[in-house]
């Protein structure tokens, strides 16, 4: 449904490199993110997370730039955190959804994105159901592009923000051990996870029921000398995946998982690999608890945990906003040779 | 060719100076705020409260202020961003912004603005080690390390112990940049 070759654009230009950081102008996976320019982020969002202190929480960056969400799946912290952070930096950003949108009644991506162009936006940041909905537009259209969220693909902000988090509680992310449980087939916050942690160096754990963990996983083709995920281990006993771990990520278990007939019940799934405070108690001392939200309290995370002293997930939603705000201040204005100007 | 513009003495000698300046136009360290601007500023400010407090047994607070975002060129270049640090009030004193180059003027612009998001300064001031000339606004500083003459093309550069693990000021002409 996505194909429109008779009307392409050129693709956009390939990412320069200077200084061994990438000039991007588009965000649609972590893929392709070296070590090197995610801390560079870091830093970045170091200096915007002092700007969201302030008693005057705007600086004139972005001023003149327009910034669309253009969302076809619903998001809260997402989509505001998206606004907040063009919104801080003074860009206008504009909110359009599929409901209550030219989407309703039958527009096509493409003719939407070419809408959008036509009304000079500068970056167009997109949740999409499809797979590679982002790079389509990203290809076809003048302008940036960031990814929030494209089917079971990649959510490469939440991706970062999470590996911001992870950072600012243990100074760096090398040789922690990460176990994520829960829906590792359809998730798009494991995915870029993986690339991410991976990348940084950290031991990551992919814990899931079997049917909820993709088959090529399991088949030990990850396990290929020199693959970024050689080091990924692959646990379907949850106790032992969190035994001596460092951060504890559950995922969001989507109900409609139980109807597809992935689980026998959601009181299993909640019982098998649910994290509760005794679960939790094997992992490390002041193990971090993370949950890229929304959260089902009581099915893959119990309450107690949630809101407990371990868990960080309201700090990854404060996080967020400073992420978000590196990255807009990164693409929309290119790179300084000098890293510095007068 | 690189010309030295300024030995690790003379440097020590201007600063020396600048602070006495400072204290005198200002009668005295007690409300006093140095703000230096990133990179090279942060340095040259804590210096002058370091310096003012031999003299005066008092040593005012300093800050850091990051322009990045208040930059007129944001969309021409992206400078590093690191974070700013104000952590004391600056309502009602005498601000003196310190940089380590003055040239087109468009920083300091940028840090005045930054400056009164944090509040409204009795007074701002700007310290400068190296007055190149060029300006493209209505700037001009309050005290000045060295003036130094230069054409367009030419850099200046300043090193310091902090960050660059020694003092001086250098002079790139245009043909070696």
């Amino acid at each position: 449904m996505l194909t429109v070759s008779s009307r392409l654009k050129d693709s956009p230009k390939l990412p320069l490199i200077k200084n061994g950081i990438k000039k991007r102008r588009h965000i649609l996976d972590l893929d392709d993110f070296a070590m090197e320019e995610i801390d560079g982020i870091f830093q970045a969002a170091d200096a915007m997370k002092e700007i969201l202190q302030r008693d005057i929480r705007k600086v004139p960056t972005l001023r003149g730039k327009t910034i669309i969400t253009l969302f076809h799946e619903s998001s809260t912290r997402t989509r505001v955190s998206f606004e907040q952070a063009g919104k801080i930096l003074s860009a206008d950003v504009i909110n359009v959804s599929s409901s209550g949108s030219s989407v309703e009644k039958g527009e096509s991506l493409y003719n939407t994105a070419l809408t959008l162009q036509a009304m000079n936006a500068d970056v167009v940041i997109m949740r999409h159901p499809h797979s590679g909905a982002p790079n389509f537009l990203a290809r076809h259209l003048g302008l940036s592009v960031i990814n929030a969220g494209d089917g079971g693909h990649a959510h490469p902000t939440q991706g970062l923000l999470d590996l911001y988090t992870i950072r600012n509680h243990f100074g760096n992310i090398a040789g922690l051990k990460v176990t994520i449980v829960g829906d590792i087939l359809y998730s798009r916050v494991a995915r870029s996870n993986l690339w991410g942690l991976t990348r940084m160096g950290a031991h990551v754990v992919l814990c899931a029921p079997p049917t909820l963990m993709p088959i090529d996983f399991t088949s030990g083709c990850h396990r290929v000398e020199g693959h970024p995920f050689s080091s990924v281990v692959i646990e379907t006993n949850v106790d032992k995946a969190i035994q001596g771990a460092d951060v504890v990520m559950p995922l969001r278990l989507q109900l409609e998982r139980q109807e597809a007939g992935h689980l026998p019940t959601l009181r299993e799934y909640s019982r098998t690999y649910g994290i509760s405070a005794p679960r939790l108690a094997l992992a490390k001392p002041g193990a971090l608890v993370m949950h890229p939200g929304p959260m089902n309290e009581g099915v893959e995370i119990d309450s107690v945990v949630a809101h407990g002293v371990q868990s960080v997930i309201e700090e990854q939603v404060r996080n967020g906003v400073a992420i978000r705000m590196a990255l807009l201040y990164g693409i929309t204005s290119p790179i300084d040779e000098q890293g510095t100007g007068r | 060719m690189v010309h030295s513009v300024l030995s690790p003495d003379e440097i020590r000698r201007a600063l020396t100076r600048i602070a006495h300046e400072a204290l005198e136009r200002n009668m005295g360290p007690s409300h006093l705020v140095f703000v230096g601007l990133h990179t090279r500023g942060v340095p040259l400010a804590r210096r002058l409260s370091s310096l003012i407090s031999q003299f005066e047994g008092y040593a005012p607070p300093v800050g850091a202020l990051d322009i990045g975002p208040y930059r007129d060129d944001v969309s021409r270049s992206r400078p590093k961003i690191q974070p700013t640090d104000m952590p004391m009030s600056i309502n009602d004193k005498p601000v003196i912004l310190v940089d380590d180059v003055l040239y087109t003027g468009r920083s300091t612009r940028a840090a005045m603005d930054a400056l009164t998001d944090f509040g409204r300064p009795s007074q701002i001031q700007l310290a400068v080690l190296i007055d190149r000339g060029h300006r493209e606004l209505p700037i001009r500083a309050d005290y000045v390390g060295k003036n130094l003459p230069t054409a367009p093309d030419e850099e200046v550069q300043v090193f310091l112990e902090e960050i660059d693990e020694r003092d001086g000021v250098t002079l790139m002409r245009g043909n070696d940049c």
